[in-house]
Parts: structure tokens; sequence; C-alpha cells
């Protein structure tokens, strides 16, 4: 197991180096001002994929992180237009986050739908309250004092803008909740068998609810970085991110049934991504193309460990104690509902 | 109450529902505006349901087999450009050949998509999350590689245009296809052989494969037939906007797996039936023209079709739930006497 993941790690190695690599062939990308630049563009999506890789660990998804994200900053330039001051929106934006986060929550474990379904659903309610709080209008102008944390570097010019020191922070926090807690082990525990867990005394659920409060607190902090860095709040912020936040987490070696993967191999693969689009941008290639990257990235990501491993169940065995449930993401509220339908 | 009525009940208590959803909204349209029900209201309401029924039809053969495919916007998009494109070349081509170029390509998507999840064993979550933006990029870079950004409806022959307009004896034809493809869907999912197999692979995927139901290949069918619907889809969105640039049915999949749910396709697989899907379809969609009707704005309909998806995954819970409650005190009642 450990040689595997550390694997994977080397392959991921790899990429980023043959990224940056193929970086120093394009005009200006050793520049500090293009480092900076290419560590910001990707702080966001980096909060995200924090915020995604626990949840992922335990076999559930959340695919309204950027809907959250949308309607925060959304709220945020409501507020900000209704004259309200930034330093009263922070906390009112967090609140929101984290009351969307519940939402999912409540739904996913408390009614025990499918995480799935409920946050597809989510996704387009999110967006949608996003557009019934500012339409298609954007609000501007943002303080002057505050945008600086997310654009500039430290010491104006270094390589390091405050931004991604933010993200740093928050990936250790996550390392650490994930790699050195009780809670973060059993993540893992969860993953790979939800009621294995609950029988090993496990607080399955009430683990399960705080990581989509913990997603809404994150996509709030997100959607303040996103707002102040673009000085713009729009219903359409970040309208996709969930793609490449997912496609982040997968391509670090996170696997998308639960019970495996590292925040060493997430940050990884954010690094190489945000390379990658860097690198692209200065090849002048155009967003949507780099969209299309994105998405093979993440078929690609799931798709290599599958090919290279000795699949085990090709043939299927006719013992049914070895014969494995099929396990999909998302869908293990299906299994409850579907024995609940059977205990007939 | 035996088992197998109770799960009939069970059933036309979905359909019931969505019938009584479908005419409250229709009674609070017509009450605010009596034209809401004029054959011409009832044209509109029909041909608006038609293009979203046809993908949430094919998107119903997926969700019963444990699937889903989150690119259909893009499918959509690619095919209904394509059209475009093809009257471009040659404004002369026989409608049949665009009609048909369309439903091959989406056929192509789909197998694509179907090939990624019954061969490679990728979850289809994550597969069609990546074609999404895949099949978009595609169309963009096709759109601007072309530099036509935008195909208008008098770059295309009438008799395509009268295709997506038209009607006979009042039916809108786009609601007619729609209606003849789904009476094949539901005669074939409920009598064929392959059709009955997509509900047992639903049911357990690894149960059916031990039966001896060719899972792979079932699925792989099921993601090929729904691309066609897709690409069907894209044609006839050609045809009756008569307006294509490269972000047609871009968001599109929200509404069609909404409809799907809606209409009581269960999300795991193993129930529900396409004409359901089709209802739900409809139901949404005339939400969608009443909610101006009843004075809330346009930008609500993204939020409603959210809503709706939650819902009525939450009422099929509850139902669930408490069917399978009773059923149980009834086996208790069974077992004492």
């Amino acid at each position: 197991m450990l040689a595997r993941l550390l694997r994977w790690e080397s392959v991921l190695l790899v990429l980023c180096v043959a990224v940056f690599a193929a970086g120093s062939f394009s005009d200006g990308f050793g520049e500090t001002s293009n480092i900076s630049f290419l560590l910001l563009d990707y702080s966001e999506v980096a909060l995200l994929a924090f915020a995604l890789l626990p949840i992922v660990l335990t076999g559930e998804i959340d695919l309204s992180v950027a809907s959250t994200l949308g309607f925060c900053s959304a709220l945020t330039g409501k507020l900000w237009d209704g004259g309200m001051s930034f330093e009263t929106i922070v906390p009112i934006v967090l609140v929101a986050g984290i009351v969307l986060g519940s939402v999912n929550a409540t739904l996913i474990i408390r009614f025990g739908l499918p995480s799935l379904a409920v946050t597809i659903g989510t996704l387009g309610l999110y967006r949608g309250l996003a557009y019934v709080l500012l339409g298609d209008g954007a609000v501007t102008g943002f303080p002057e004092n505050y945008r600086p944390l997310a654009t500039d570097s430290i010491g104006g010019d270094s390589f390091l803008p405050y931004a991604t020191i933010l993200v740093l922070v928050v990936g250790a926090l996550v390392a650490v909740l994930v790699h050195m807690t009780t809670i973060g082990r059993s993540l893992y525990a969860i993953g790979l068998g939800a009621q294995t867990a609950r029988f090993s005394g496990i607080r399955v659920n009430r683990i399960k609810f705080s990581l989509y409060l913990l997603s809404g607190a994150l996509a709030a902090i997100a959607s303040l970085v996103y707002t102040l860095r673009y000085n713009s709040a729009r219903a359409d912020n970040a309208n996709g991110m969930e793609l490449v936040a997912v496609a982040a987490v997968l391509l670090g070696g996170v696997s998308i049934f639960g019970g495996r993967g590292t925040v060493l191999g997430v940050a990884m693969a954010l690094l190489a991504m945000a390379g990658l689009r860097n690198v692209l941008f200065l090849d002048d290639v155009s967003n949507e193309i780099q969209n299309v990257i994105t998405g093979l990235l993440l078929i690609l990501s799931v798709l290599v460990p599958v090919v290279f491993k000795p699949r085990r169940t090709k043939d299927v065995p006719l013992e049914p104690s070895v014969v494995d449930t099929e396990r999909r993401p998302g869908a293990d509220a299906g299994g409850r509902l579907r024995r609940d339908h059977q205990g007939v | 109450m035996t088992r197998a009525s109770a799960r009939e009940s069970a059933f036309a208590g979905r359909e019931l529902g969505i019938v009584v959803a479908f005419v409250a909204v229709v009674a609070a349209a017509t009450i605010t505006r009596p034209t809401f029900l004029s054959g011409q209201g009832i044209h509109d309401l029909l041909l608006n349901a038609s293009i979203i029924a046809l993908l949430a039809i094919g998107q119903a053969l997926l969700v019963i087999t444990r699937n889903i495919d989150l690119s259909v916007g893009s499918v959509m998009g690619l095919s209904a450009y394509l059209s475009g494109q093809l009257f471009l070349v040659d404004k002369d081509l026989p409608i049949v050949v665009v009609v048909l170029a369309g439903i091959a390509l989406g056929a192509v998507c789909g197998a694509v998509n179907g090939a990624l999840v019954a061969i490679a064993k990728v979850p289809a979550l994550v597969v069609t999350l990546g074609t999404l933006y895949v099949f978009r990029g595609i169309d963009y870079a096709w759109a601007s590689g072309t530099d036509t950004t935008q195909i208008n409806a008098y770059q295309m022959p009438s008799g395509f245009l009268s295709l997506g307009s038209g009607s006979v004896l009042g039916v809108p034809n786009l609601s007619l296809i729609a209606l003849v493809v789904l009476a094949i869907a539901a005669y074939g999912l409920h009598n064929f052989r392959a059709g009955r197999e997509l509900y047992a692979i639903g049911s357990n995927p690894d149960a059916a494969r031990l039966a001896g139901i060719p899972t792979g290949r079932r699925v792989f069918g099921a993601f090929v037939i729904s691309g066609a619907l897709v690409g069907l889809g894209g044609v006839m969105h050609a045809a009756y906007f008569g307006t294509i640039n490269a972000s047609v049915g871009n968001g599109r999949e929200l509404a069609v797996v909404a409809a799907v749910v809606v209409g009581g396709v269960a999300i795991f697989g193993g129930s529900g039936t396409v004409v359901g899907a089709a209802l739900g379809a409809l139901l949404l969609t005339t939400i969608t023209s009443a909610l101006p009707i009843l004075g809330v704005p346009a930008f609500w309909q993204r939020a409603v079709d959210g809503a709706a998806l939650l819902v009525a995954i939450s009422l099929d819970r509850a139902f669930m739930v408490r069917l399978a409650q009773r059923l149980r005190a009834e086996r208790a009642v069974r077992r004492a006497g």
C-alpha cells in the first residue's frame, strides 16, 4: 500500500519536473512575476481541492464547491453594494458558506441521500441563488486596503503571494487533520467501509457532517480571495471550477471510491496543473483548449491506475463471499436504501 | 396489500404526483394569465419540453443502469453546431443527411463515454465530467477555427427550419419525434430482453454479471443510444432556434438529470421508467415557462431545477422508508398469523 502510494507520488514528481522543464522553453516562465502569477492563479482551486480531499477520502463527493464559491462571491458583492463595511461582510460570508455546507450535510447525512445526486442539485441551486442575488450584473470597487492581500506578493516583488501562504497554511492544516489525527485515520476507515467503521466505534455521520461544513467554509474563504483578486463579484464567478478541483484531487492519487490518497499527492497535482496552465497560457493556448486538457487529465488520472494494474475483478469469482458489491462514489446511501427495499 | 401491488402503487404514486404538480402549476399560471392554456400555449409547452424530454429519455436509460452522463449538454451543442456547419458547406444538403449526421456524432460521443465506463471501468461520473469539458472545448475550438462563431437562420434551408417550427394537426413536429422515441424506448425497455437487463444491471451489477448478462456490452449500448438521442436533440435544437453558437446546451445537464430524477428514476439505478423521465421534463419546462407569468424573474430557473432535484430525491427517500416500514409491519402480522 505504502509502496503504491509512493509510486503514484513519484509519477507526480516526474510530471511536475516535466511541466516546469517544458516551461523553461517558454519566454518569461522563470520570471518572479510569472511564478507568483502561476501560484496565485490556482489559489482558489487549491482551497476547493483541499476541501474536497477529506470528503472524497470517505467515499463521498461534493460537486457544489464552485457554486458555493459563486454564491458567496455574489453575496459579498450584494452586501458591499449595499454599503456594508468589508470587515462585517467577511464573517457573514463565512457563515453563509458554512450554512450552504450544512444544507448539503443535512440532505446527505440526516436524510441519507446520495452525495452525488444532492451536490448536483445544490450545484444548480447555489449557482441559481447567486444569479437571484446579482442577476447579470457585476459589483466592483472592493476596498484597496484589502485587495493587495489577494493580488500582491510578500515584500512587493517576491515570488510568493499572500494568497499562496493562505493556501499553504490551509493545506498544512488539512494535512495535519488527515494524516496526524484520529479523525484523519478514521476518514480512511470510512472510505474503505463505512459500516465496518461504524461498528468500530467511529462516529461516521458526525465526521462526514463536519467535513461538509469545512467544505462550505473553505469555499467561502476561496470566494473572498476570488472576489478581491479579480475585484469583481459576479454570479458566474468560478463557474465550472469544480471540474478543476475534482481533477486535482483525483490526479493527486485519491481514489474516487474513498480510502486512499494523501495531501502531498494533491498538493503536487495542484502544482503540476498550475504549471501546465501557465505554460499553456504563455504559449497562447485558449481557455477552451485548457479546459479540454483539464478534462483529459481528469479522465487519465482515473484511467491510468486502472489500466496499469492487474485487475482482480476481471473474472468475478463465483463464491459469494468474495464478490464485492460494486462501489460507486456517493452510492453509500443507495446501499442503505436498497437494503431497506430488500429487507421487506 | 401484497408486495407487488405495494410497489405498483409506489410508481403510480410517482406519476400521479407529477400530474398533480403539473396541474397545480398550469392552474396557477392560467389564473394569472388565461392565454397560458390556449391552443398556442399548449403548443408552446409541448415544444419547450420536447428537446429536454428526448435528452431525459436517453439519460434515464443510463441512470437505470446506475450510471450517469453529465456531458449531454456538450454533446448536444456539438451536434447542433455540426448541423449548422453542414448547411454552411452545402445548403442543398438533404435534411435527412444532416439529421443522421447529428445522430451519428452523438452516438460517437456516447461510444467514447461508454467505452471508458464499460471497458476501462472508470466511474461514469468522472468520465462524463471530464468529457463535458472535452466535448465543449472541441465545440469552441471548431467554432473559432472556422471563424463562424454564430450560424443564423438565413444560412439554413427553410425546409430544415420548418421541421423545427412546424406542426401536424396542432402537435409540433418536435413533440411528435419525441413521442415516437418515447414510445419505442418505453416498449423496448419494458419488453425486450436487453431492456429488462438494464434494470438487472442497475439493481445489482455483480448479480447481473453472475447471471450471465453481458453488463459491459449493455452499458456501452445504453451510452451509445443515449448519445444518439442527444445528437438528435442537438439537431432539433438547431432546427427550432435557428441560431447556433458554441455555447448551445451549456449547463443543460442539470435540467436533464433533474427531469430524470423528478420523473422517478432512482439515482442508484434499477427502477424508473422513460415515461416518468419525459413527464419530469414536461413538468420542469412548464415550471420554467410559468415562472415569469407568476412574477418570478427568469434568474430563478437554475435554482428551481436544482431545488426540484433535491425535493424529488428527498420525497423518494421519505416514501421508500415509509414503504419499507409498512411492508415490514405487514410481514410481522403475517408471521404472527
